[in-house]
């Protein structure tokens, strides 16, 4: 399911759901507008498969942390939009903190070696 | 809140599936029109837009197929069009779905009726609270298992701190009297703790108290719920109130619940305290081996705690509790838990019907899984394009699975009827031999060791074949022509055959040896005979009998007027019967012998009869006299001993004119006045065992229960003449247990008998199902070289030798079938052991006559596709594909 004809990598196996969150609590929002803005804060390092992207936000949406809705984009299309719910951000308050501690961790080994 | 959400979402995508598509196709659709956008006002012309959008997304159907299949109830759309595509199969091919549900059918329904069976008898526990601590105990004379003697229970019972409770009973058959019409009833005298130690108490009403249990207490009784409902129109006030048994009244103090079942003496409805003399007079019952102990293990107690207890008490006898010498308790008690006495003796029949039961469900699946690989051929191309469309190996293999699955689905529910009927028939056949056989029912238990058999067969019957299918077909590569395809699946058929044959002769080999069994049994002579001879219990009850002389007078007369019917030669009676389940023994003491070893039995059975049983019976005079009507009371005490225990106890001696003390030494002597030949008392494999012969008017109580045997021609048809000649004398004592001596001689062999039949079933089953693998496999391989035969016909091959061709492979895999069959057969038969009689477990002429029987079948079963094979003609070798 990899994305091959860019430099840019796959989101890392895991953190999808925390990304998806984590734009999500800026303001509501619908795929194509998630998947572009994990790209361009990213600085276009991320890389996110629309599959993944819309199976992922089903199962978030399932699991209670988003509510979803169909209404009028800007441009006047009716397109699917994403809404944290509070559980949601619960969740993502959570893996933010369980992210940090990891990446510190990660980070400290990788200073000690070098 | 979110698993309400995952349930309620996943139930909406199965019930509107249409609008979940359309749900996620729009959503696609949006991101796609998003994208296009995005990529226009970045400045790509619209087509190129497009272009990009399309690429970033991939293909819409993955990525639609990707959301889609991400929630549960994707898992139950698999499944459900699994199901539906296993369905199409079956409906596809009804003649091979029908013969692989019906193998299964029966396969399911004889291991089903077997397990509802056997499940109350050997697994499930015994239907009272904390059953596994119920223990029977009995008095371990000599090693073997006697009734204890009421001293001895009433020792034990004050000594023990193992126990809870201790109780004894013993059967008793009182008549209802005082109303219309009088009742025999089955019923037990037990101790008052008989109840306490099951663990069940009255519904309404008390439980018997230590008072009701003395000499002095006026009698009460608990009744069934049954006898409650039946004859006392279930009316509460029966409590407190008397009722006649016997024209004695009895109070009633209770009823026991309803569903309360009684496992120590099944028919009985009624039960009053023993009311036996605590002090023990040596003269009395209370010192004969007639009673049956169990007793409740206390709760932090392990058995062989209570075992070392009851040693320790057997081997130092205290002042207060003297034994005398039959009850000396010198071999100490057999104590063990009562489920397992109670299934001791059908125990071994049992598990090896199990065991067979077992070999005939794996028959079963052996040939429906050889059913579903010769299916292979044309479902390999099959297979092969699925895969070529891009379905996963796991999704083929459970696509499989599905079908075997529904066809053992199919096959489970007509299994399960037919173990509904199997059940009944199997209660019929051995009813009078299983304990706990109100409780063999297809019930919930059972039920669901069908459901889980039949899921089991199920996956077992298509693992091969998916495994099998999956490898040849779609790891093979292309789809090819199945007729040239030949090799391993082959091989594992031909495996599956030699099993099946393998299996099947273990199977006969065990209805041979049982078959070879009961007929060395019966040609045991029994002592005495059995033909032209009807036999009945006739029991005397009411106030007129307690006078002993009025209960001889009674039996006289009764014999009498017997034979005085026409058509009788001979009339007589006895206080017991041979092969009627009696076991009424006392001790034996011959005045010139020494008293023998301890280890040695000196219980003899005792028959109190009428002068002339011996004659009537046909049992042989070897030296001396047999008993007339000299021998009365006043006259000199006489007794007819038989050969074994001359033999036996006087060795080298002339029996007749010795003394001997039937029970209690301090009883009076008997002598000797002739001696005859062995009788078969308990079982035709049993014979040898000690007897000895004195007149019902010498004993020293008057039996109240005699066994009438009449000689007569024709003598089932005679029993109502015989009745009506007893009615004449005295219509209120009833006529119990009529049949044929010839019918207790084949009854006195039922275990053996009930697993001869079961044995002889699943063995003609087995043996069908072995030819018809056989036959399939062989016509199959036919039909698949039908080209190969063509040429070996073109280049000369004979009829013949085509013909021997297509038998050597079909023999082939019998003789290796009955080859490794033998050696599993000699191993598996062991498990018979108890169940043989006169013939070893490697019996020569059985192993030899079932593999010739397999033989013969397996030629029967080659013969039609040899025939087939010998008229292909060499055209055939271009003709076909």
């Amino acid at each position: 399911m990899g994305t091959t004809d860019t430099f840019n990598t796959d989101v890392i196996q895991g953190t999808l759901d925390m990304l998806i969150l984590k734009t999500l609590s800026l303001e509501p929002m619908h795929g194509f507008g998630i998947a572009r803005r994990v790209e361009q804060i990213s600085r276009d390092v991320f890389k996110v498969n629309p599959g993944s992207l819309l199976t992922a936000l089903n199962r978030l949406e399932r699991a209670g942390w988003l509510d979803a809705e169909w209404r009028q984009t800007s441009n006047s299309r009716r397109a699917k939009y994403y809404r944290l719910t509070r559980a949601g951000k619960k969740q993502l308050e959570e893996e933010t903190s369980d992210w940090t501690r990891r990446a510190a961790a990660v980070a400290r080994i990788l200073k000690a070696e070098g | 809140m979110s698993f309400w959400r995952q349930l309620s979402r996943g139930f909406h995508g199965l019930l509107n599936r249409r609008a979940a598509d359309r749900d996620v196709a729009d959503e696609v659709q949006q991101y796609l029109e998003e994208a296009t956008a995005f990529f226009e006002a970045s400045g790509l012309s619209s087509e190129d837009a497009q272009r990009a959008a399309r690429r970033e997304l991939g293909s819409r159907a993955a990525v639609h197929e990707q959301v889609r299949s991400s929630g549960w109830e994707s898992a139950v759309e698999t499944t459900l069009s699994d199901l539906r595509y296993a369905a199409r199969r079956v409906r596809r091919y009804p003649a091979q779905a029908a013969i692989a549900a019906l193998t299964l059918a029966l396969g399911i329904g004889a291991s089903t009726a077997i397990f509802s069976t056997v499940n109350p008898i050997l697994f499930e526990p015994l239907p009272y609270p904390d059953a596994g601590r119920l223990i029977q105990i009995w008095d371990g004379q000599g090693g073997s298992r006697l009734d204890v003697t009421f001293g001895t229970y009433r020792e034990l019972a004050a000594r023990t701190h193992s126990f809870e409770s201790v109780a004894v009973m013993r059967p008793a058959q009182p008549t209802l009297t005082g109303i219309e019409e009088p009742e025999r009833l089955d019923g037990q005298y037990v101790s008052a703790d008989f109840f306490r130690v099951l663990g069940v108490h009255p519904a309404i009403g008390r439980d018997f108290e230590a008072d009701d249990d003395t000499p002095e207490s006026s009698v009460v009784a608990l009744i069934t719920d049954g006898l409650w409902r039946r004859r006392f129109n279930a009316s509460p006030e029966i409590v407190g109130r008397p009722i006649l048994l016997n024209d004695t009244p009895v109070t009633v103090v209770g009823v026991m619940p309803r569903g309360f079942e009684n496992v120590l003496s099944p028919s009985a409805e009624i039960w009053s305290p023993l009311r036996y003399d605590a002090t023990l007079p040596a003269n009395g019952r209370e010192w004969g081996h007639h009673l049956r102990l169990v007793a409740r293990l206390r709760g932090d107690v392990a058995l062989t705690t209570a075992r070392h207890e009851m040693d320790a008490i057997a081997r130092t006898r205290l002042e207060e509790f003297p034994r005398p010498q039959w009850a000396a308790l010198q071999d100490g008690v057999i104590a063990n838990a009562l489920q397992d006495e109670l299934t001791r003796s059908v125990k071994p029949a049992l598990l090896a019907i199990l065991g067979a039961v077992v070999l005939l469900l794996t028959i079963a699946c052996v040939n429906v899984t050889n059913l579903m690989l010769a299916q292979g051929a044309a479902r390999r191309t099959e297979l092969a394009v699925r895969a070529a469309l891009g379905a996963s190996r796991p999704r083929i293999i459970r696509q499989l699975l599905a079908e075997t699955l529904m066809l053992a689905a199919i096959g489970g529910a007509l299994g399960i009827g037919l173990a509904h009927a199997a059940v009944r028939a199997l209660v019929t056949i051995g009813a009078p031999e299983l304990p706990r056989v109100g409780a063999i029912a297809v019930n919930m238990p059972v039920l669901a060791f069908a459901a889980a058999l039949t899921t089991l067969t199920g996956v077992l019957v298509g693992l091969l074949p998916a495994l099998h299918g999956f490898n040849a077909g779609v790891a093979g590569g292309a789809p090819q022509h199945s007729t040239r395809t030949t090799g391993a699946h082959t091989v594992t058929q031909r495996a599956l055959v030699v099993t099946q044959v393998a299996l099947a002769l273990v199977l006969l080999v065990a209805a041979g040896l049982l078959l070879r069994s009961l007929q060395h049994l019966f040609a045991m002579p029994p002592g005495f005979k059995p033909a032209e001879l009807v036999t009945m219990q006739v029991q005397t009850a009411g106030h007129r009998f307690r006078d002993a002389t009025a209960t001889h007078r009674f039996f006289n007369q009764v014999v009498e007027s017997v034979r005085q019917v026409p058509g009788v030669s001979a009339a007589a009676f006895t206080s017991q019967l041979p092969l009627s389940g009696d076991d009424d023994s006392y001790g034996v003491h011959f005045e010139s012998v020494p008293r023998a070893a301890a280890d040695e039995s000196h219980d003899a059975y005792r028959y109190a009869v009428s002068a002339g049983y011996l004659e009537a019976m046909g049992i042989p005079l070897k030296a001396g006299r047999t008993l007339d009507t000299h021998d009365t009371s006043g006259a000199p005490l006489a007794a007819v001993i038989n050969e074994s225990t001359a033999k036996r106890r006087l060795p080298g001696l002339n029996p007749i004119g010795q003394r001997l003390h039937i029970g209690p030494d301090s009883g009076p002597w008997f002598t000797v006045v002739g001696v005859v030949g062995d009788v078969t008392q308990t079982s035709l494999a049993v014979t040898r065992s000690d007897a000895v012969y004195v007149t019902a008017e010498q004993w020293r109580f008057a039996d109240n229960a005699r066994w009438l045997v009449v000689r007569a021609q024709s003598n089932a048809a005679l029993a109502p003449a015989i009745r009506r000649a007893i009615a004449a004398i005295d219509k209120d004592q009833p006529v119990i247990r009529v049949a044929t001596m010839d019918e207790r001689v084949r009854r006195s062999a039922a275990d053996r008998r009930f697993a001869l039949l079961l044995f002889e079933a699943f063995s003609v089953t087995a043996l069908f199902l072995a030819a018809v693998g056989t036959y399939s496999l062989i016509s199959g391989n036919v039909t698949e070289r039908t080209r190969e035969i063509g040429v070996r016909a073109a280049l000369g091959a004979t009829r013949v030798g085509i013909v021997r061709l297509v038998l050597r492979q079909g023999m082939t895999m019998t003789a290796v079938g009955i080859v490794i069959g033998a050696v599993a057969a000699g191993v598996a038969s062991r498990a018979l052991i108890t169940l043989l009689f006169g013939v070893t477990p490697l019996d020569p002429v059985t192993y030899v006559g079932v593999a010739t029987l397999l033989l013969i079948v397996s030629i029967i079963a080659c013969a039609m596709p040899a025939w087939r094979a010998a008229r292909v003609r060499p055209s055939a070798a271009l003709r076909f594909e």
